[in-house]
């Protein structure tokens, strides 16, 4: 019975779309922009790559922004989520599926078929003679794709969350290290240096960096690559450890990291799409333990099959590192990590498949001051903060018991703790022994 | 041990949970004729709002209960016979019970307004009542809502989410201001106007008027004034649904009278939540407290009691919360409208009217009796802990930090506060703690 009245709740989309003219000519900037982008794609750019760049990004940034501006103005600052749930782009609706299957097409040729994009790629070949090196490549257009898309949606986002100081200030430090240390400087490092790396990802998220090959090509660079070497190993090794154990994972997960910039801003639509079942929590520690197991033994054996008496080991190592590429590194963190926003959510990757997701998680779970506190008895069960969350954590299980909530996998995004209509929970750092879960049962 | 528990709300399915967790043998039955399971019923206005979708008000998946061997009965009680420990459903069926639970809860109160029971007329209490919301509103082109409670401002936020004109009709002279003190009441009021709804003080609903298929078309206000509307929400409160003990010997009053064990007149018969009435409430407390906290407090207390150890319900430090559209209210203690024998207040409001602190203090003793917070967190456990160790305002004061649960980075007003109380009493207090996990920690311990 619950279901067909569910059905006759959500899917009678009973409140239209009440678009405003400026969100409307927002949407056509947008479109245009894809038109440039796709004639560029089919060779119709030829000889006007700057004007076509120009007028592409442009057009989208200013659309998207025009749109997010609108979304929100007008509006009362606070918790923006009405009609989350009729709106097809964000309820597995048709748009959701559109933009699914579009993101998805466009990481398969992204990866495996980038001589297909060749008209696309050679739009940016201007930028990349400014800030790059050469001309553009897919990973290059990649970037910029990447980062365009983190601040113009991370534009929306601060003024959507306009009354929280926590999520505003959040949101600045990913589009900054995401155009500072993710895009700028390694491109500039590239031209001028020769050398690619990229500041923000870290050793097992970006799985080769610390492969032998990756080392001793950085290692041939002089200084600067010995530096890089360096500031990857003590970044897993030594930053990691104690900014995990004063902050939880959140300092990276939510506030450095790209794959979590993107979530956070880009994604922000789709986060509550997360199964937040108890059968999906175990698919959960399956998958992401593995992957980090695998990443380890893969790093390890390359290392092992460097030593004389092991290198019978290297054809063994090559094929893994091969397989995990594939697998792991292209359709996993890449197509169906960005591809399905739209269908699981935006942290698909992030809590399925992230090995630094789940190295810095063990960390948060048994050695951290960082949980999400429990406001006593307060909590009505609602269920906000556990439909919000896009880690699919069932926040509410803890909170309806007083609990503190302690999970391996909490990125720290806050938004549990915004939209919890009766101020119930609260990230902090902080001594917890344990006693400050209160025994259920008195409240 | 069969237990039979009439009402999935949250008093009845805390009682539920806990029976099992603390006694594995027992059969445990709960029948409801609303939903097939447990959902959070605070939680209806976003689904009508499309933050969530029914799936998502439900605190325990699907599994939990043939896990917990809590068997749901989707079926409607008729009848509850105490002599022979039965109960008739109005399917003719029949269950036997050894213990019998009634956690019924609330209905909306209709006051004789002619036209109260129109097409388009509804309160807000039940999944059917959302349900029926649902199918009056396309086509709204205004909506009048009656009663100026948590149950109208809620009902208001839902239909402004959808773009529908509101009227909202509040007997009082300001919003809920036989609750709260005139500051907060009249901050609400601001809110409600600054989101575009069209909150009518001082007006009463005299009549509903009809049209010719028998749906509601206009009201008539007690200034004489004809609203045109196709929905008229009634939200001016809510009373315990005790018509199961019609033709019974279970004792009622407003609501089933029960004693400190929550035991009703006749044996094996109990009743919590919305719908019972404390024969002997605590001082300066109602006897009938119909809110989410009261169901949870009182369910784990039966639990025990119904297994053998006779546990009393003991009505502790008062607490509730609240969210009017965007502004969030918290309290703890007893804080009334207007300050009682006594006692003095202490009132800080931000600037731009969406926040503040009012610290109610003994006027003698000195000691802290009352928070009342609008668009500030405060911590329950430190707030109480505060309030039941009567500790002094002053000492509050310096230590106000402690109770600071506003997110990171958020603007901390405690020092505000103080200056407040400074300017008020001549005294220089300053802040001592400010916000601070390790010292809340250390405070609690």
């Amino acid at each position: 019975m619950s279901q067909q009245v569910d059905k006759s709740l959500s899917l009678a989309n009973p409140s239209p779309r009440n678009l405003s003219n400026p969100q409307k000519l927002g949407l056509g900037l947008v479109g245009i922009g894809l038109a440039f982008l796709i004639v560029a794609l089919f060779g119709g750019a030829k000889g006007q790559s700057l004007f076509f760049l120009i007028s592409s990004l442009s057009t989208m940034s200013i659309g998207g922004l025009l749109y997010g501006y609108f979304e929100y103005k007008g509006r009362p600052a606070g918790i923006k989520n009405h009609g989350v749930m009729f709106f097809s782009e964000s309820s597995k609706g048709v748009w959701g599926w559109i933009i699914g299957i579009t993101l998805t097409t466009f990481y398969v040729f992204l990866y495996w078929f980038p001589e297909y994009m060749a008209g696309l790629i050679s739009i940016f070949d201007p930028l990349s003679h400014a800030i790059g090196k050469g001309n553009a490549s897919n990973w290059f257009m990649y970037g910029v794709f990447y980062t365009v898309a983190i601040l113009v949606m991370g534009v929306k986002f601060l003024y959507k969350y306009r009354h929280n100081r926590y999520q505003m200030i959040r949101t600045g430090s990913v589009m900054f290290f995401q155009l500072g240390f993710a895009f700028l400087l390694p491109n500039i490092l590239y031209q001028m240096k020769d050398v690619y790396y990229d500041w923000t990802s870290i050793w097992p998220l970006r799985y080769y960096e610390l492969f032998p090959n990756s080392v001793n090509d950085l290692l041939s660079h002089g200084g600067l690559g010995k530096f890089m070497v360096f500031w990857g190993v003590i970044s897993i090794l030594l930053i990691t450890p104690i900014l995990t154990y004063f902050f939880g994972k959140r300092w990276y997960c939510s506030w450095v990291c790209g794959c979590g910039g993107l979530a956070e801003t880009a994604g922000d639509s789709f986060r509550h799409l997360s199964d937040k079942s108890l059968k999906a929590w175990k698919v959960e520690r399956w998958l992401i333990y593995s992957i980090l197991v695998l990443i380890v033994l893969v790093t390890g054996f390359l290392w092992a099959a460097k030593l004389p008496a092991l290198s019978s080991m290297q054809g063994v190592a090559g094929e893994m590192s091969k397989w995990y590429g594939f697998f792991i590194g292209a359709i996993f963190s890449g197509i169906i990590g960005v591809g399905f926003y739209p269908l699981m959510g935006s942290r698909v990757w992030c809590r399925f498949g992230c090995p630094m997701a789940a190295f810095l998680g063990l960390q948060q779970r048994f050695f951290s001051r960082f949980r999400i506190t429990t406001n006593g008895g307060q909590c009505i069960s609602c269920g906000n903060c556990s439909t919000y969350c896009e880690m699919g954590i069932d926040v509410r299980a803890y909170a309806q018991k007083g609990q503190n909530i302690v999970r391996a996998s909490c990125v720290g995004c806050g938004i549990c703790a915004a939209v919890c209509p009766r101020g119930v929970l609260k990230l902090e750092n902080g001594p917890d022994s344990g006693q400050s879960r209160v025994e259920e049962g008195n409240y | 041990m069969h237990i039979v528990i009439i009402g999935n709300g949250i008093a009845g399915i805390t009682t539920a949970r806990h029976l099992r967790k603390l006694d594995s043998d027992c059969r445990i039955t709960v029948i409801s004729s609303e939903t097939d399971h447990f959902f959070s019923r605070t939680a209806l206005m976003y689904i009508y709002m499309g933050h969530m979708k029914y799936e998502h008000t439900k605190p325990y998946e699907d599994w939990f209960w043939g896990k917990n061997r809590i068997e749901l009965l989707r079926k409607h009680v008729q009848q509850i016979m105490p002599s022979e420990k039965k109960l008739r459903m109005a399917d003719e069926s029949e269950v036997y019970y050894d213990k019998l639970i009634l956690a019924t809860g609330s209905a909306p109160n209709r006051f004789g307004w002619p036209g109260q029971n129109l097409g388009g007329v509804q309160g807000l209490y039940s999944y059917q009542d959302l349900q029926t919301l649902e199918q009056s509103t396309p086509g709204l082109k205004r909506a009048v809502i009656v009663g100026g409670g948590l149950i109208g401002i809620e009902l208001a936020e839902m239909l402004h989410s959808r773009h529908i004109p509101t009227t909202f009709l509040v007997r009082e002279t300001s919003f809920w201001n036989g609750i709260m003190p005139p500051e907060e009441s009249e901050m609400i009021n601001q809110e409600i106007l600054r989101n575009g709804i069209d909150l009518r003080l001082e007006t009463e609903l005299k009549e509903i008027l009809s049209d010719e298929n028998g749906h509601c078309r206009a009201v008539i206000t007690n200034t004489g004034e004809e609203i045109p509307c196709q929905f008229v929400g009634l939200t001016a409160g809510v009373h315990p649904r005790k018509e199961l003990t019609a033709g019974t010997e279970i004792e009622t009053n407003r609501g089933i009278l029960v004693d400190e064990y929550l035991q009703t007149n006749v044996e094996d018969i109990y009743a919590i939540g919305d719908c019972a009435e404390l024969r002997e409430p605590a001082p300066g407390r109602r006897a009938i407290e119909a809110v989410w906290y009261t169901g949870k407090h009182m369910g784990p207390v039966l639990a025990k009691t119904l297994l053998g150890t006779p546990t009393p319900y003991r009505q502790t430090t008062w607490f509730n919360s609240a969210k009017f559209l965007d502004i969030e209210w918290q309290t703890y203690g007893d804080v009334r409208n207007q300050p009682q024998d006594g006692e003095k207040h202490l009132f800080w409001g931000h600037a731009d009217g969406t926040k503040s602190v009012r610290i109610i203090y003994d006027a003698t003793s000195g000691t802290v009796k009352a928070f009342n917070l609008m668009g500030i967190r405060y911590r329950q456990e430190v707030c109480l802990k505060w309030i039941d160790t009567q500790t002094h305002i002053e000492e509050v004061l310096t230590n106000l930090g402690l109770a600071n649960f506003d997110p990171e980075f958020y603007s901390q007003y405690e020092a505000a506060v103080i200056e407040q109380y400074n300017a008020q009493n001549g005294t220089s207090l300053t802040l001592k703690t400010r916000r601070n996990p390790k010292k809340v920690f250390q405070f609690l311990r």
